[in-house]
């Protein structure tokens, strides 16, 4: 049996379409990202599965149970991290975790060892309120609440929105060490570089899929010949380069440009049209893509049909 | 970039009670200057933006935007900057050309001003059709380049951009930087933050906060070689868990 199954899901919000048409499966005890920016459909998507809330056309199921008429069977075996922290934050760190454990019908003891790692970074703090805890804190005890009855399956939506690149690659540690334990997880992320973490992965845009594979299928499937040019002046070189007759695209990463091209060219005609425009100090490699690369080329092409 | 400081601090310090939010910070940023500025969650990088916009007092220390000090005429700074966040940018319930003319107001610009800079930064990013459009109905990437052209609208020294492409999609967000770059041409100092690390790399300084404290502060490439790191985020993780 399938974790998830999803088959043909629509959302609209008035005139906002949220998702068009999505199908999806995601296998028992995989890490599986859904990757995105703002307005993807991301959030509704993890909501329908989570059972808050109901989409227009299409069926949704987890672990068999269809998230409308058996939501009740799903509440019980499923954690949920909301993007927005919704804990109460007039109760203290322990008396949150506490509320959690009972609605459940559980107890912090019980299930103690499988929070531990989590909880145990923020134990210390555990008398102070919610609501005044760091932004790290807060992630980390919102993650041990929806951890606290030991689910089968957890949804969390962008758990690393806004957080700093530490806190970021610990948090992706610990999810890994939860899928140790067999936990199914569906996480979604505006941060492409995280894909890579994941066992499998749905490219997210405005509503519909991309792609949905491994990070590492992803990447083979991508059709273009890329390379990485660097030169001194960084903007005057993306401009130069979208001048280039080979060029399909050219976008900044970091401190080089991709270039993407579908003809192949010697590298020395490249270089000297750069120096002909005046650059200096000019590298041309050729290099393998990222799924940033690989989610650009598919937004193009979706934007071109 | 010029030779020109536009941002001056020195031995900047905010205490709030016992806790020490901003520790001896020493930094300056020239005209035309790109300067990311970043640090972990908590490092106190909000603190330390909110004095340079003339927002919060500093505890001791000379901060000077645009020529202006930040304690004895932090008036005068507000009316010499730009800012925008991802939180807080335009009104989702009022049309572009509103939003333009809201925020036109605010600054001071005459009605014949406002009618410009609005026809030329609305065809500057190729939208001028789409004035008359509520802005709520409109793609996050539209409204984050909108945002930022209202920010520039009142034509500013400094433009403070507190997370300006956060979530928004790979595409838009390197086209937010072309945006970046023009007005860095055009004279404009830039203070940004960002959680994109790759982006730290499109600036052309990069300040590290470290529990309240500058850590780092340099040129991205001269920073990587100077640490032995192969990029911006290997030299987060490696100053921010030590």
């Amino acid at each position: 049996m399938k974790a998830v199954e999803i088959h043909n899901i629509y959302k609209s919000y008035k005139e906002v379409k949220a998702l068009s048409g999505i199908n999806l499966q995601v296998k028992k005890g995989e890490l599986f990202g859904l990757i995105g920016p703002d307005g993807a459909g991301k959030t509704s998507l993890i909501r329908i599965l989570a059972t808050l809330l109901y989409p227009d056309e299409g069926q949704a199921s987890i672990f068999g149970w269809d998230t409308i008429d058996e939501f009740r069977e799903i509440r019980k075996i499923a954690g949920y991290m909301p993007g927005r922290f919704s804990l109460y934050q007039d109760l203290s760190v322990e008396e949150n975790l506490n509320f959690y454990a009972s609605i459940f019908g559980t107890t912090i003891k019980e299930n103690y060892h499988l929070i531990k790692d989590i909880y145990q970074q923020i134990e210390p703090f555990k008398k102070r309120l919610a609501g005044r805890l760091s932004g790290g804190m807060k992630q980390k005890l919102a993650l041990s609440c929806a951890l606290i009855h030991k689910p089968d399956i957890l949804f969390l939506d962008e758990p690393t929105t806004g957080v700093d690149a530490v806190s970021r690659k610990e948090f992706w540690e610990i999810l890994k060490s939860l899928e140790q334990v067999g936990i199914t997880i569906i996480v979604s992320t505006p941060y492409m570089d995280e894909a890579e973490l994941c066992d499998r992965v749905a490219l997210m845009q405005q509503g519909r899929l991309l792609d949905v594979d491994t990070p590492a299928n992803i990447i083979g499937k991508y059709d273009h010949d890329l390379y990485a040019v660097e030169s001194k002046t960084l903007h005057r070189l993306i401009k130069d380069l979208r001048t280039f007759d080979k060029t399909t695209s050219a976008f900044p990463f970091g401190d080089t440009v991709h270039l993407a091209t579908n003809e192949t060219f010697r590298r020395q005609e490249l270089d000297k049209f750069l120096s002909g425009k005046g650059h200096e100090n000019i590298t041309i490699k050729p290099i393998e893509p990222g799924i940033e690369d690989c989610f650009m080329n598919l937004m193009r092409r979706q934007n071109d049909q | 970039m010029t030779n020109k400081n536009i941002i001056e601090v020195e031995n900047l310090v905010k205490k709030f009670g016992k806790f020490t939010a901003n520790d001896q910070l020493s930094f300056n940023v020239k005209k035309g200057e790109i300067l990311g500025f970043l640090g972990a969650n908590g490092a106190g990088k909000t603190t330390a933006i909110k004095i340079l916009c003339g927002i919060s007092a500093p505890t001791s220390g000379k901060v000077s935007v645009a020529g202006f000090d930040a304690v004895k005429h932090p008036e005068r700074i507000k009316q010499n900057i730009g800012y925008m966040s991802q939180k807080f940018s335009l009104y989702d319930d009022l049309t572009i050309s509103e939003n333009f003319r809201f925020f036109g107001g605010i600054y001071g610009l005459s009605r014949k001003q406002i009618r410009q800079r609005t026809g030329e930064l609305l065809q500057r990013l190729d939208l001028y059709d789409y004035r008359n459009r509520i802005l709520r109905s409109l793609p996050l990437g539209w409204k984050q380049k909108l945002a930022f052209s209202v920010a520039i609208m009142h034509d500013p020294q400094v433009v403070f951009l507190d997370e300006p492409t956060s979530g928004v999609d790979p595409i838009t967000r390197r086209q937010f930087w072309e945006l970046i770059y023009e007005a860095s041409e055009e004279g404009k100092t830039i203070f940004v933050t960002t959680h994109y690390m790759d982006e730290a790399e499109y600036c052309d300084t990069v300040s590290m906060m470290v529990a309240g404290q500058i850590r780092a502060f340099g040129k991205p490439r001269e920073l990587k070689e100077e640490y032995d790191v192969a990029s911006i985020n290997n030299l987060f993780i490696k100053l921010a868990r030590n």
